[in-house]
């Protein structure tokens, strides 16, 4: 098959893809779990991408990804709430000091700009540690953000500890996955540029790579800037998701949350951290919901079924994940359409012989039973 | 005189807090000077045995149920590294982190589940909880006891350390994990050992610490671990002493910018000198150096 043929196919798939949304907002109604899992979903694929991008293809173990979804989502919060609602939002500051707004499109980008900005900042001190000081060093940094966003001194702006309302929300399923889309294309140029091989250069060895002439700073300094942009464009859609949105949300445990799902998809691979966003808030909103309630066979009531047994249920899903099946879903492959066409073409046999291993296996059984 | 007395309780709140971060922050630094590993489950340890405190006092007369808590602290903790750890042990150490917060989430998770995500009480320990007098100021028996008994469980790990053969042992792993291992010391012996402490003193500490916060949920346990961990890095990650003199630091400071009325900000300073002490000196204030091998 020809490059060209492969692009016409592959652009074919995606528009695909956004007519079978675009048909499933049209049928089903606006409070289906799928439309939620989808949206939630494409959202936190953004943001596990930006994350892989720093700890899988870098090699940077940073955890302060929540840290630049805050400063996002009430980047975008801030500036796009109307006029006219800011008096109410912000009842205890007087109606804050800003007063205008920025189109929804331009505040999301500044959202981005202002998270890159701010990791500019941090990058500089922290980049220099090694494996877990910068681990921590982040997730410190994320912390002193959310402190200064609950700052009353600063509740004019940030309105405190108080919620961010009323700013425009998206309408349609299509918004999230298009922007998602373009965010995580532009991962993927980054990551095919020369940029993106010095970035797995350093991942595989700092030392080497420095031998090899690749500024180790500038790199660094690069992917963490470049993903807390995508982290805060993240935020700002997490933030029209839940048309609210607090600071005390984003905690660290979001971002442990973040990097579960970037394991599950394989540390190093765009497309597994795509899939495990959608499998990982399918599944916690929505497949393992039943465990959450209690459930009756005729009279017998089924044990264990009570409020908060799917998150137990779930971490240790991950569990075994973390210690068996340490590639992930897709280790460090990608997305190709060859390899699609292969998977496909070999799913019957596969199929078969797992059949025949079964059959085997019975004949087995018996044998021994007789 | 007007402003120490003024300030006196919150001094001493400091310096009991600090007490309590001291006997949490030794289980990581005891763990990362021997497997390089941030135990990010060590603090929601301290949640568990908070819990477990809750439901064993419901139902046993205390001078069962706080052997017990001590007892399932450390089983608990010594069961995390087998399950959890060991499997890892030759995988990277960004797996074994990730494992690490894995415990962590389900932790939580589970005893979110078995409490509901309620608030429990903890039950009230007579005797260090009565409130006693020092000078012109009244505060409870925990206050003084804490940072006393934190100095004696530390003097007696030193001692443990410096002059017994596990001691021995476990300095010579933290030096060189491979080497010690081709000189005969059973490495999983000591590793268990270190959990085995680690987990004791977090038990101490949850009893003590909680005797004064009184309200114990599943997430409470993120931020004294953090802090924790932060007084071992301050101190030097791998010193004893240095985790300690980091924790009372810590501890007292933070009482102190609250006293000042800016409590939003008491956790934030933790990190601010955190992120501080690793531009400037890396390694902690008795950190050893370590030069890069290639």
């Amino acid at each position: 098959m020809s490059k060209k043929k492969k692009n016409i196919i592959n652009i074919c798939l995606l528009a695909a893809l956004f007519v079978v949304l675009f048909v499933l907002e049209q049928t089903l109604s606006g409070g289906s779990m799928l439309l939620t899992v989808l949206k939630k979903g494409a959202i936190y694929a953004l943001i596990a991408c930006s994350m892989n991008l720093l700890n899988g293809f870098t090699g940077l173990f940073s955890l302060g990804q929540a840290g630049f979804m805050l400063l996002g989502a009430y980047t975008y919060a801030i500036f796009t709430i109307p006029v006219e609602a800011r008096a109410d939002v912000y009842q205890y500051f007087d109606g804050g000091i800003i007063q205008f707004t920025l189109p929804v499109i331009v505040a999301i980008i500044l959202a981005g700009i202002v998270a890159a900005l701010f990791a500019s900042l941090i990058g500089m001190p922290v980049l220099r540690l090694k494996s877990d000081y910068l681990a921590i060093a982040t997730l410190g940094f994320a912390e002193i953000i959310r402190a200064f966003m609950m700052f009353e001194g600063l509740g004019p702006i940030t309105n405190g500890s108080n919620l961010l309302k009323k700013f425009p929300t998206f309408s349609t399923i299509l918004f999230p996955f298009a922007v998602a889309g373009v965010c995580i294309a532009l991962i993927v140029m980054l990551i095919n540029s020369s940029y993106g091989r010095a970035f797995k250069a350093i991942r595989d060895d700092e030392v080497a790579a420095e031998a090899m002439g690749v500024n180790l700073f500038k790199h660094k300094q690069t992917a963490f800037v470049i993903s807390s942009f995508f982290a805060g464009i993240g935020g700002a859609l997490l933030a029209m998701y839940q048309s609210t949105v607090q600071a005390n949300a984003f905690k660290s445990a979001m971002t442990y949350e973040i990097l579960l799902i970037v394991v599950i998809g394989g540390i190093g691979s765009i497309t597994g951290s795509i899939l495990a966003s959608f499998l990982y808030i399918a599944s916690s909103e929505w497949w393992l919901r039943f465990l959450d309630e209690t459930a009756f066979i005729g009279s017998f009531q089924v044990p264990l079924l009570r409020s908060g047994f799917r998150m137990v249920v779930f971490s240790i899903i991950i569990m075994v994940i973390v210690l068996f099946y340490r590639q992930g879903i897709m280790g460090t492959r990608e997305y190709s359409l060859d390899a699609l066409l292969r998977f496909f073409k070999n799913l019957p046999a596969k199929i078969k012989s797992i059949g025949k291993k079964k059959k085997g296996e019975d004949a087995a059984a018996s044998e021994e039973v007789q | 005189m007007d402003f120490i007395v003024a300030n006196l309780p919150y001094l001493l709140t400091g310096i009991s807090v600090g007490g309590q971060y001291a006997l949490i922050a030794i289980g990581y630094t005891m763990v990362y000077g021997i497997l390089r590993l941030i135990n990010f489950a060590h603090g929601d340890l301290f949640m568990i045995a908070g819990f477990i405190m809750v439901y064993a006092s419901a139902s046993l007369p205390l001078y069962i149920s706080l052997p017990l808590v001590i007892i399932l602290t450390v089983v608990l903790g010594v069961l995390i590294e087998r399950v959890a750890y060991k499997p890892l042990r030759s995988a990277p150490r960004m797996s074994v982190m990730i494992s690490a917060i894995g415990v962590s989430y389900l932790l939580q998770n589970f005893a979110w589940y078995v409490t509901g995500g309620l608030a429990k009480i903890y039950p009230e320990i007579p005797w260090i909880s009565d409130s006693v007098q020092i000078g012109p100021v009244s505060t409870s028996r925990i206050t003084i006891i804490t940072p006393i008994l934190t100095i004696v469980l530390i003097i007696a790990l030193v001692v443990l350390i410096k002059r017994t053969k596990i001691g021995m042992a476990m300095r010579a792993v933290s030096r060189d994990f491979e080497t010690s291992q081709l000189m005969g010391i059973n490495i999983n012996r000591v590793i268990s050992t270190t959990f085995i402490i680690g987990s004791f003193l977090a038990a101490i500490g949850s009893i003590l610490y909680f005797s004064r916060y009184t309200t114990v949920t599943p997430t409470i346990g993120a931020m004294p671990g953090l802090k924790a961990f932060v007084a071992a890095v301050f101190g030097g990650i791998g010193s004893i002493p240095g985790a300690v003199i980091g924790a009372f630091i810590i501890g007292i400071c933070e009482n102190i910018i609250k006293a000042l009325g800016y409590t939003t900000f008491s956790d934030a300073f933790t990190f601010a000198l955190l992120i501080v002490i690793l531009i400037f000196k890396p390694t902690g204030l008795f950190g050893e150096k370590e030069s890069e091998k290639v």
